[in-house]
């Protein structure tokens, strides 16, 4: 008894976690999140400072960077694009509870499909836009969704673990790029393809300068409504459509999915399929859109990774998607502006396990009692 | 505070007082008093979620009580975590083994303590841990990786990793239902044996056989109240703790109306099938329901109740024979299969089968419906028709929510029981397997139940309702089969007010194994 007393001296105040039995108001998982990614920058200032820095100076830094003038928000903007489709890919499988982790070798496939209609060549370089772009995408889409497949029908027929088998394929997406672009479609031995023809080309701001003098040198280009397009038809799929509702099914009770007669063998290859294919879709709109031909390191450069970190963020809403991916596309602009590596991904980080830790805010309360009971 | 010595010659060891758990929506342990004294064989028995597992886990120190104590030897003590457990020396051998597949018996012991503290001198602990399994009969290999020792060997490594930690009291959370007939004889001499070496077990079961059987004294719990506390096993019948599981408390004067029962609607024919664990569930069982009338499904838990509702639901597969609804063979399809031929399940675990969790009531009443016009329109969900419809079962049902975005885990058990009765019936079936419909909810809710089933049949459905309420069957059904071990023991008729106790006492035979035909020859002797 003595001992118990003692205890309690010490600790006049308890703190008990214990899991909501009520919903939380609508407005309390915003704040939540808004509120992590304060204290997400607060601890990235600590350590900005930590390193020497000052932290204020390097958030006004980061924000003028990305945020300053027109001219920086385009190039914000053309980050976040395919930041965008890759969130958006990831998204859609890990609502289904498939941890797809190939974005970024199904975002290289796409881009790699939608070049060898320019390079192979399937159309002549005379070919209209209107034709071009279309064909491109279709392409693109078509050797993402293969990527997604392959990990997809693996799993759903022997049980092959997505989260290794898509991660490989990573590997293997870059290593088949590498090959044509240091053979076949080497431009004089450099480790790239040719410029594509003007017409295979996604229209940027800046080639509309002639009648909106305010676009001259902007660089944002059609890959962006064709990821906002993307985002609108995903969000009616996901909410509004029969497939997604076993989708969300699927994902959130498999067992409620089967006993509802739903076929979740099928699905997991569909979604790889879709996933795979939005995937893809971002990597055309990159090859296209800024890189303008067919070489590895700009494809790869891991927007199929912050696609993951995008697509949590966003707690999977297609549209949120939208607006977290500017988020990352400014820390990325800016994150060159300060350092090459380092302090930006390291925020990058932070952000993340602070949205992450914060989920557990919304499923339990913090109960603080005085010791006595 | 004074401690009074029991009047009983043995020494008190354990005693929980006043034991309270809740978990979202049940109360798991309502005020449970349990007492176990040094060197006996404590049977704790109810039937799946009575409590049992939790007023265990408390003790072991897994969960928490919201109120009540736990004193032994006397002493009060908090128990935070299951280190401080088995620090007082009660250590629990869990039905899901805590066990390192790629690790070696000894490793396994091992495991957690503070010895060795560097250097692992492994030979030195093998013949330790040798000689301790000699001492209590639990032959098992020290050098054997665990992943080779059948599921008999691994339960004895947990035993022993009790014992290594030098725990007094021993608690077997159902330590039967993973062993083979000859390995539980195996089981039962080694708890003789810690018995004998001046240690003390909780045995929990469902089984009564096995607890009368092995228990010096015995416990029995019904949702969440102990409905019997240390009674000597050997006073008390096999019938008398059945009912004390099952209870007798619900009697309502349910407005059951006749009905001249139709055609044969569901057809089962001599099936076969296996559980998870691939041991056979179901051998060569038969049962048919006919129009308009609710049959029964009786028996204790885990007897190939769970089994027989999948198979014909096509959520398991059957090894033989076939299941008929309305003449079409539903055995061995897919779910949809069924779920258009008219049949409608509610599943025994409502949370993990029945229900999604974080989708809304709205989603949830939807699942067999978004096929199909009105909810499907244009190949797209029309969401207000589904809140519409919703809206419309919340409140012919009786869902008590502030609105139908409501996510249904936040739902309580009753609650939750509407949504999914409400999207099973409105889906107008032919036929409805209800598995254990009733269970863990509070007694206006049980009614509401009772009330759509007999609704159900008065629409002219099939019904097979499999429970575990011998109440609760033999005040709804028009027939009731009796289950054990996977074979029908018999068939009753219920002939509707007055349930004599000759006919509960019959049903108890039959539950504990003994065929119908047995017993009214038996019957026929004693008359003649």
């Amino acid at each position: 008894m003595a001992e118990s007393r003692s205890i309690k001296q010490r600790t006049p105040l308890r703190i008990r976690v214990e899991p909501r039995l009520s919903e939380p108001p609508a407005w309390f998982p915003a704040v939540v999140s808004f509120s992590a990614i304060l204290v997400a920058l607060i601890l990235g200032g600590i350590l900005i400072s930590f390193a020497g820095g000052d932290p204020i100076r390097s958030y006004i830094h980061i924000a003028k960077a990305s945020f300053g003038d027109i001219g920086v928000i385009s190039d914000t903007i053309v980050k976040a694009t395919p930041i965008i489709l890759a969130a958006l890919a990831c998204s859609v499988a890990f609502r289904m509870k498939l941890w797809n982790i190939g974005a970024e070798g199904q975002f290289i496939m796409g881009a790699f499909g939608a070049s060898a209609i320019v390079l192979a060549p399937v159309l002549p370089a005379e070919t209209p836009p209107w034709i071009f772009i279309p064909v491109m995408m279709l392409a693109g889409m078509a050797a993402g969704a293969l990527w997604g497949f392959i990990p997809g029908y693996l799993k759903a027929k022997f049980n092959v673990n997505e989260i290794i088998s898509t991660l490989m394929l990573n590997y293997v997406a870059v290593a088949w790029v590498n090959f044509w672009i240091f053979g076949v479609w080497t431009e004089g031995g450099f480790q790239m393809s040719p410029k594509f023809p003007v017409a295979a080309n996604l229209p940027r701001l800046t080639d509309f300068a002639k009648i909106f003098p305010i676009f001259r040198g902007l660089t944002t280009h059609l890959g962006l409504v064709i990821g906002i397009v993307a985002a609108i038809i995903l969000w009616f799929i996901i909410f509004r459509s029969r497939w997604g509702y076993e989708i969300r099914l699927i994902g959130d009770n498999p067992q409620a999915a089967r006993y509802a007669g739903i076929n979740i063998t099928k699905n997991v290859i569909w979604v790889m399929m879709l996933s795979g294919a939005l995937a893809g879709l971002g990597g055309m709109s990159e090859v296209t859109g800024v890189v303008h031909r067919l070489q590895t390191a700009p494809l790869a450069a891991g927007y199929g990774f912050t696609g993951i970190i995008v697509a949590w963020l966003a707690k999977l809403n297609p549209l949120v998607i939208i607006v977290a991916s500017v988020l990352f596309g400014a820390l990325i602009l800016a994150g060159r502006e300060i350092q090459p590596s380092g302090v930006p991904k390291m925020i990058q980080g932070i952000i993340l396990v602070c949205l992450i830790a914060s989920d557990f805010l919304l499923r339990y309360r913090i109960v603080i009692e005085r010791g006595e009971e | 505070m004074t401690e009074q010595i029991s009047s009983t010659e043995q020494k008190l060891i354990v005693e929980m007082r006043g034991i309270v758990k809740r978990f979202p929506g049940v109360l798991a342990n309502d005020h449970v008093d349990f007492k176990l004294l040094h060197g006996e064989i404590h049977g704790l028995l109810g039937e799946n979620g009575a409590g049992k597992s939790t007023l265990m886990n408390v003790l072991a120190g897994l969960y928490r009580q919201e109120a009540g104590t736990i004193l032994v030897n006397g002493a009060p003590k908090i128990f935070s975590s299951p280190r401080d457990a088995i620090n007082a020396g009660i250590g629990m051998v869990h039905q899901h083994f805590m066990l390192v597949p790629s690790q070696t018996v000894t490793e396994n012991v091992l495991l957690g303590l503070d010895e060795p503290r560097f250097i692992m001198n492994l030979p030195e602990y093998d013949s330790k841990i040798a000689a301790l399994g000699e001492e209590f009969g639990l032959k098992v290999d020290p050098r054997a990786k665990v992943w080779q020792l059948s599921v008999g060997e691994q339960q004895r490594v947990e035993i022993l990793k009790m014992l290594y930690r030098g725990v007094d009291v021993l608690i077997m959370d159902e330590p039967t239902a993973v062993l083979a007939p000859q390995e539980i004889e195996g089981l039962f001499d080694t708890l003789r044996a810690m018995i004998a070496q001046g240690k003390s077990v909780i045995f929990i079961s469902h089984k009564l056989q096995e607890v009368s059987a092995i228990a010096d004294r015995v416990s029995v719990l019904r949702k969440g109240v102990a409905t019997a506390s240390g009674v000597a096993s050997k006073g008390v019948s096999r019938q008398e703790l059945a009912r004390l599981m099952v209870g007798r408390d619900i009697i309502f004067a349910l407005d059951k109306k006749h009905c001249q029962p139709g055609d044969v609607v569901l057809d089962v024919r001599d099936i076969y099938a296996e559980n998870d664990k691939g041991l056979p569930a179901l051998r060569g069982l038969s049962l048919n329901v006919r129009a308009g009338e609710i049959v029964g499904v009786a028996g204790v838990a885990g007897n190939g109740q769970s089994e027989l509702s999948q198979v014909i639901s096509g959520m398991r597969q059957c090894k033989q024979g076939q299941v008929l609804l309305g003449g079409d063979t539903v055995s061995n399809h897919s779910t949809l299969f069924g779920i258009q031929h008219g049949m409608a399940y509610v599943p025994e675990d409502r949370n993990h089968v029945g229900s999604a969790p974080n989708l809304s009531i709205t989603d949830n009443i939807i699942m067999k419906k978004y096929r199909k016009s009105p909810i499907l329109k244009n190949g797209l969900l029309d969401m207000k028709a589904a809140t519409k419809l919703a809206n419309e079962l919340k409140q012919a049902y009786d869902i008590i929510v502030p609105n139908v975005s409501t996510r249904v885990r936040l739902l309580s058990g009753g609650n939750l029981q509407r949504v999914i009765l409400a999207r099973e019936i409105s889906g107008l079936p032919s036929f409805m397997v209800a598995v254990q419909p009733t269970r863990g909810l509070d007694v206006g809710a049980i009614e509401g139940v009772h009330r759509l089933l007999l609704t159900q049949r008065e629409a002219g459905a099939a019904v097979l309702l499999v429970s575990e309420e011998l109440e609760e069957l033999l005040s709804l059904c028009d027939r009731v089969y009796v289950i054990y071990e996977g074979k029908i023991m018999g068939e009753i008729m219920i002939k509707g007010e007055g349930q004599d106790e000759a006919l509960v006492d019959t049903i108890g035979q039959m539950m504990t194994g003994t065929p119908l035909d047995q017993i009214q020859k038996e019957g026929v002797v004693a008359n003649g």
